[in-house]
């Protein structure tokens, strides 16, 4: 204990000594020496103290609203502040130094020294070196901060039970967008629709579905989902599982032999996916095909799912397949 | 009295009289344009890939016709606007004999002045955006090129809603109703000038060319910052 509080001590010692020798015994100064500018540093202080808030009010906002504008202004605020304080600090504290003569710059080495003295004359006349350091190493971290915390949204680093569940489960109708519920008989071929799990919540990325007729006999879906169609309708996610976006588009032929294939396509990256089997990618960067719903019609004619999505919704990620979906 | 009955007569027969030599005219030249695809009497041959023209009504042979999306080049090819082929009498007299070989609807008569424009963008946002863009300019879809939608009249597009051209869904009137097809031509019309309050449109191709531009103005701001800060070297 005691010998860690030691080196504890020592470090600190070192880290504080490591700045402390100062070029000044030097017998010659080569830059008259300036008066100490305290407006000009506290001007930069100030400038790295703007920056800083900035840049902990993006984190702040990020954790209470993330309203992107807002966002976007603070970062942009810190990086302006920041640019600020270092062309103050240029322009007010800096030495200003031209030598137009041109040397090879190892030939001759006291050349080298002149321009380090130069330096470190320069920068004598800064009177509160260490506070600047420190204004700069805050602006730094705290633009460090802002610029990671938005990692936090690429979601639950361990609880990923939640990505698998979703509203649906056996005998749970599908609904439209205004709540109605769907028929079989509201289903045409060479159509899509888009059905919901009735009284839950749309905005779920499990909830959206996209339906769509086949006739029957052009139904080639795998084995292990034979029966998911209700009399040839089928249902399949809406959320595109490359990237997540929804799937916008339904390539419906009027004329089969000549055109191609009924297929339910997305609009961001053109994943294409087979609605007759099960959808299977045709084309595009989508890993996996798109998750099916067992469907039933009801006595009353009413579509129901007859249990839950074959696979996980949404995009993929490393350990997408690693479960099946959960109803909530 | 007899003059009456014979003035009814003759109106009667007349319409009837110059629509069967539409009909023939039309005949011919569905000889001369169309029987090698789709067969005499528009059933198909085994051969080409062309769907039968039966049933399809005049609403499906106007629509191909005076877009130019017929004849095609080839068969099996999408079809796209060009140049067409017949004048409008011509196209008139074909469109009377497709007609005839059965049953089918006429061609619609839609009212876009009926319609309300947000219902039309709020339907058109829903139904036709994902392939036709927001603006109408038409896109992609793996396969086939959703067209842009400048050129098409009201009545083309009320045609094409029904019809589905190529891979374009079908829209039913139970889909579809000829009310809210009113509204979806009415934001067409608007979506082709739409009235700008925003300042520079630049198109209104979205967000992509809205931001180059933004980097290009942002990248001379840089410069002129550059040049603040900075100092020429002397010589």
């Amino acid at each position: 204990m005691a010998k860690t509080r030691d080196w504890l001590l020592a470090g600190i010692v070192l880290l504080l000594g490591r700045t402390r020798s100062q070029p000044g015994d030097r017998e010659r100064r080569l830059v008259p020496e300036r008066p100490p500018n305290p407006r000009a540093e506290l001007a930069v202080l100030a400038l790295l103290g703007l920056s800083s808030s900035a840049a902990i009010a993006f984190v702040v906002v990020y954790a209470l609203s993330a309203q992107t504008q807002l966002l976007g202004l603070a970062i942009g605020l810190a990086l302006v502040f920041l640019a600020a304080a270092l062309v103050v600090a240029g322009k007010e504290l800096m030495p200003e130094e031209e030598l137009t003569d041109e040397y090879p710059a190892d030939e001759r080495p006291p050349a080298q020294e002149t321009v380090a003295q130069l330096v470190d004359d320069g920068v004598g006349s800064i009177t509160r070196r260490r506070l600047l350091k420190l204004g700069l190493l805050g602006a730094g971290g705290t633009l460090g901060l802002a610029a990671i915390a938005p990692a936090v949204s690429f979601g639950p680093l361990f609880r990923v039970r939640e990505l698998f569940a979703t509203p649906w489960r056996k005998g749970r109708r599908l609904v439209d967008e205004s709540g109605r519920p769907w028929r079989a008989s509201d289903i045409e071929e060479s159509d899509f629709y888009t059905a919901f799990p009735e009284g839950a919540n749309k905005e779920e990325i499990g909830s959206p579905i996209v339906l769509v007729r086949l006739p029957p006999d052009r139904l080639a879906l795998p084995r292990e989902l034979t029966g998911y169609d209700a009399s040839g309708i089928v249902a399949y996610s809406k959320i595109c599982t490359h990237a997540g976006c929804a799937i916008a588009m339904y390539r419906a032929p009027l004329f089969q032999p000549g055109e191609p294939r009924p297929a339910l396509v997305c609009p961001c990256h053109y994943s294409t996916f087979d609605p007759a089997r099960g959808g299977e990618v045709l084309f595009g960067p989508a890993g996996r095909p798109l998750p099916m719903l067992p469907l039933e019609i009801d006595a009353h004619g009413y579509l129901r799912a007859r249990g839950n999505f074959d696979g996980p919704v949404g995009p993929s990620w490393w350990g997408v397949r690693n479960r099946k979906p959960s109803s909530q | 009295m007899s003059v009456r009955v014979l003035a009814v007569l003759l109106a009667l027969a007349v319409p009837g009289a110059a629509s069967a030599a539409r009909a023939q005219q039309g005949l011919a030249l569905y000889g001369r344009y169309c029987v090698s695809c789709h067969g005499p009497g528009g059933e198909g041959l085994p051969s080409v890939p062309a769907p039968s023209l039966r049933g399809v009504g005049a609403l499906a042979a106007d629509f191909y016709l005076r877009t130019g999306y017929m004849p095609l080049p080839r068969a099996g090819l999408q079809p796209r606007r060009s140049r067409l082929l017949l004048g409008p009498r011509a196209i008139d007299a074909l469109v009377a004999y497709v007609a005839s070989l059965g049953g089918g609807p006429p061609v619609p008569a839609p009212h876009p002045e009926r319609g309300s424009l947000s219902a039309g963008q709020q339907l058109f946002t829903e139904k036709c955006s994902g392939c036709h863009q927001i603006v109408g300019a038409g896109g992609y879809v793996t396969g086939a090129v959703p067209p842009n939608l400048d050129e098409a009249t009201p009545v083309q597009i009320a045609e094409a809603v029904r019809i589905g051209p190529y891979v374009m869904p079908t829209f039913t009137r139970k889909a579809i109703t000829d009310s809210q097809l009113d509204s979806i031509i009415r934001y067409v019309e608007f979506a082709k000038h739409p009235d700008n309050r925003g300042g520079w449109s630049l198109g209104d191709v979205g967000p992509v060319p809205e931001g180059l531009v933004t980097w290009f103005l942002g990248a001379s701001v840089l410069v002129g910052v550059c040049l603040v800060i900075g100092r020429r070297l002397r010589g």
